[in-house]
């Protein structure tokens, strides 16, 4: 009894319990709501059934929220990833557009190869912004969140640019191994950036720079650097994202690609564990809270939630998930039932009159 | 000039917090139209007795009055109504506001509910006035210089009626002629015969303007005495806490000789390094193996050289030469490249990094050192951490746990760990000893001993005098922000001597050539 009440402690006290429950209570909810919620089927080679569809659609959010954890856990904040999932899907939607394969690969690879150059300089700018002339992240990055949605526009003269491009197609809506690719390139996503800060020292050094800047330049870090990659592999995580959406629906929106995407995936790293003033972040407690968001995001549809009820009942939902993950929070909810029933007030005692 | 009666009086004030006896059976007292010095090293209880009065902590035992009445403040806010008013050391105004916003913040005359601008300006006119201010009151105050606003804070303090005046390290950010400015205004109050609470470490200053003078040491009451009739030499005594006699007798024990130490190039020679505010222009010389101490009382400077040395603040001029060739310390990341470490007094903001394991915190200078690209293997990791848990008696023994839940002691030897992991051939430990228990404090400096005959050399910082004296090859004395001397430690160098030069600021024959 002691043993497993002690098992049990040590398990809700992991990091991951309370993200990973939420995640669970959400899909049992469906499922009860929809029996055939959970349901898997194989068609014509490949798998289809809601879960797969949140996987998938979930896809470019997780990618979005990697390279925000590491930004996160700098200290900083990225607003510009949205604007920048528009700018890189408008770059390769155009390239593409203009030429007269549309389906070559090379055009495809190029296209990408493009996007992804102009992403990466963009993210330098960031962190440029950030690291070396130190403006507050928020504000750094507030400048191309809002002039990088002009820039897209501008990338695509304010039309919807349509493609009919299969091999960029199959970025987002492709197969492999009976899964939708989208879901490879998120996971291959994942391991690089976790396999680039955890072989390396680089994640050590980010939550050195996070948790204490001061110490950390005193180690003899040189900040500067590491908080400039942070933005830029921010930016590629973004690049990468911008190519799925738009890969999705064959057209680039400058206006609409990627919009609030920067909003979803702040509160993802927020509901996997990594703290907004920095230190320690969660690569695999982001993913979860990105499949938390997406999965919500599904059952307001599944729920029949009308339109105008749907962003309510999400954020009533964010507010619980935050809640219950707050230690503090927690603390208090837990001795309030072991003190049931309230103690009976104590008369404040009167104040000791000093003697003179 | 003094009154008969105090204004002012604290008798039989004990304050204790978990573990610790802030103040033991003070007694204080304030007489009207005096300025009073209250004296003591760090953690002597000053800031804790300032607090009690005005009601920031209660107190265990004791009793305060004023004007002959019993008070007991809840807050701040009650004593400045009742008339005793703090101007923190911290200036706390808000810069971005106008000057008379500042002195009638939260207390501005209003009529039915607005505020009554004019008013506020009108009177915030006549009050700068009376100190003999010439201000525009609509400016905002982070226009005006950190002297001029720590009169305006005065200003917002006197505002109030007030009878007591307590100004709790004004100075520490001032210069000379901001210093010399706001004493006028100090005399002036008091000729107005405000009673003033004056906290400083700066002991010319003391003898500039204090009248009275009471001393604290660890908790305790040490004395009050007229300033005139107590020589500095005293007061620095009174307040180090060591009878002369006592400190002559330390035990010598095989020290190498600071000559033959001195033979050859400096490991790190340094002339005409300073900064502006921080400290003024001095030269030293480390060579391998030699203990250097800095002795001085707190703010006289120490650990502004030591960070100077580090890189971690910039020199405004003067050259370094590191084994003989010239270059320069202008980053950390530079100054441990040339082999410099340096443990920092703060060690919760400039030390430890909370977040992160022991095993972190140890191999973070050498992970710096080395780049994020090449990171140190884990096994390499383990072995190192793994050999100074056990050197340094880490305790808990467990290097994956959180530095943050280690004790004082720990998290200091970690820091230590983490500069002797990098291999440094000069190390400068500033107040590595302080905070923690003694047998902690006997290890690092039986460490320090054997490092430096292993030829490291050690900038050793403390404001324990014997502790100096029984570890360094030189002492060098910082006093008011000047390295004043720096003494051979051979048979002729006591503690005595030490604080004289602290007290006196004279130059005595320089063991430096």
């Amino acid at each position: 009894m002691n043993d497993t009440m002690s098992r049990f402690r040590t398990m809700t006290g992991h990091r991951l319990f309370w993200p990973a429950a939420v995640l669970f209570a959400m899909l049992a909810a469906n499922t009860i709501y929809r029996p055939g919620f959970l349901s898997i089927e194989l068609k014509d080679g490949h798998l289809y059934g809601t879960p797969i569809d949140i996987l998938r659609l979930s896809a470019p959010l997780i990618l979005v929220a990697l390279g925000m954890t590491l930004v996160i856990s700098t200290g900083g904040i990225d607003l510009s990833v949205g604007s920048l999932c528009a700018i890189s899907g408008a770059i390769a939607c155009m390239y593409i557009s203009k030429q007269p394969d549309q389906s070559s690969i090379a055009v495809v690879a190029t296209a990408l190869a493009m996007a992804m150059g102009v992403s990466l300089v963009l993210g330098a700018w960031n962190g440029v912004l950030v690291a070396v002339i130190g403006i507050q992240p928020i504000i750094a990055t507030l400048i191309l969140m809002v002039a990088g949605r002009g820039l897209a526009q501008l990338i695509t003269e304010g039309q919807i640019i349509t493609i009919n491009s299969e091999p960029y197609r199959a970025i987002g809506l492709g197969h492999a191994l009976t899964l939708p690719l989208a879901i490879f390139i998120a996971l291959a996503a994942a391991l690089l950036v976790a396999a680039f800060t955890r072989r390396t020292a680089l994640g050590m050094i980010i939550e050195s720079v996070g948790g204490n800047s001061v110490a950390s330049r005193l180690a003899g870090i040189r900040s500067g650097r590491v908080i400039f990659l942070a933005y830029v592999i921010s930016a590629a995580c973004a690049a990468v994202a911008g190519f799925m959406m738009t890969a999705n629906v064959s057209s680039a929106d400058g206006n609409a690609a990627g919009l609030w995407v920067e909003l979803d995936a702040i509160l993802a790293v927020v509901i996997g564990g990594t703290s907004l003033a920095g230190g320690r972040f969660f690569l695999s407690g982001t993913i979860i809270g990105a499949l938390i968001i997406q999965t919500l995001t599904t059952t307001v549809y599944a729920m029949d939630i009308s339109p105008q009820t749907s962003l309510l009942f999400k954020a009533v939902v964010v507010i619980a998930v935050c809640l219950i993950q707050a230690p503090a929070f927690r603390a208090r909810f837990t001795r309030r039932r072991r003190n049931a029933p309230p103690p009976a007030p104590v008369a404040d005692k009167p104040k000791e009159q000093v003697p003179a | 000039m003094t009154d008969s009666r105090p204004v002012l009086t604290m008798t039989g004030i004990s304050k204790s917090f978990p573990g610790v006896r802030a103040l033991h059976d003070v007694n204080f007292r304030l007489f009207p139209g005096e300025v009073h010095a209250l004296m003591g090293e760090n953690g002597a209880g000053k800031s804790t007795l300032i607090k009690v009065l005005t009601g920031v902590y209660d107190t265990d035992e004791g009793a305060i009055t004023l004007h002959d009445e019993p008070v007991s403040f809840s807050g701040p806010m009650q004593a400045t109504a009742a008339g005793v008013s703090t101007v923190f050391q911290e200036v706390n105004l808000c810069t971005n506001l106008s000057v008379a916003e500042n002195i009638f913040i939260g207390r501005e005359p209003r009529l039915f509910g607005a505020v009554r601008w004019g008013e506020v300006r009108r009177r915030a006119r006549a009050l700068l006035a009376r100190l003999d201010l010439d201000l525009d009151v609509s400016a905002p105050l982070g226009s005006y210089s950190l002297a001029i606003q720590q009169m305006v804070a005065i200003a917002r303090a006197i505002d109030i009626k007030a009878r007591v005046l307590i100004l709790d390290e004004p100075t520490s950010s001032l210069d000379a002629d901001e210093v010399a400015q706001l004493f006028r205004i100090m005399r002036q109050l008091r000729d107005e015969g405000i009673a003033i609470l004056f906290v400083t470490h700066f002991l010319d200053q003391v003898y500039e303007i204090a009248d009275r003078i009471t001393v604290l040491r660890n908790g305790g009451l040490v004395g009050e005495y007229l300033t005139t009739e107590l020589p500095q030499l005293s007061l620095v005594e009174k307040m180090i806490g060591k009878e002369l006699d006592v400190l002559e007798g330390i035990e010598e024990h095989s020290r190498r000789d600071l000559a033959t130490l001195e033979e050859g190039t400096p490991l790190v020679a340094v002339s005409n390094f300073g900064r502006a505010g921080a400290v003024e222009p001095f030269s030293l010389t480390i060579h391998a193996g030699e203990v250097v101490g800095l002795a001085g009382l707190l703010g006289s400077g120490r650990t502004e050289v030591a960070r100077l040395l580090f890189g971690a603040d910039r020199s405004d001029g003067g050259q370094v030469a590191v084994d003989g060739t010239a270059s320069s310390l202008r980053t950390p990341a530079q100054a441990i490249d040339h082999g410099v470490g340096f443990c920092s007094e703060n060690r919760r903001a400039e030390g430890i990094v909370a977040d992160l394991s022991v095993r972190e915190n140890m191999i973070l200078a050498m992970q710096a050192a080395r780049g994020w690209l090449r990171p140190i293997p884990r096994r390499r990791q383990d072995e190192l951490v793994d050999k100074y848990v056990k050197a340094l008696n880490i305790r808990p023994a467990d290097p994956e746990v959180p530095v943050r839940n280690l004790s004082g002691g720990n998290q200091q030897k970690v820091l230590l760990a983490r500069w002797l992991i990098t291999e440094p051939r000069l190390l400068i430990l500033d107040e590595p000893t302080r905070g923690i228990d003694i047998g902690a404090k006997t290890e690092i400096q039986k460490l320090v001993t054997q490092l430096s005959d292993g030829g490291m050399a050690v900038l050793f910082i403390s404001a324990e005098l014997e502790e100096v004296l029984r570890l360094s090859h030189k002492v060098a004395v910082m006093r008011d922000r000047q390295m004043v001397a720096q003494l051979a430690n051979d048979e002729s160098l006591d503690a005595d001597r030490i604080m004289q030069t602290i007290a006196s600021g004279s130059h005595r024959e320089e063991a430096d050539r």
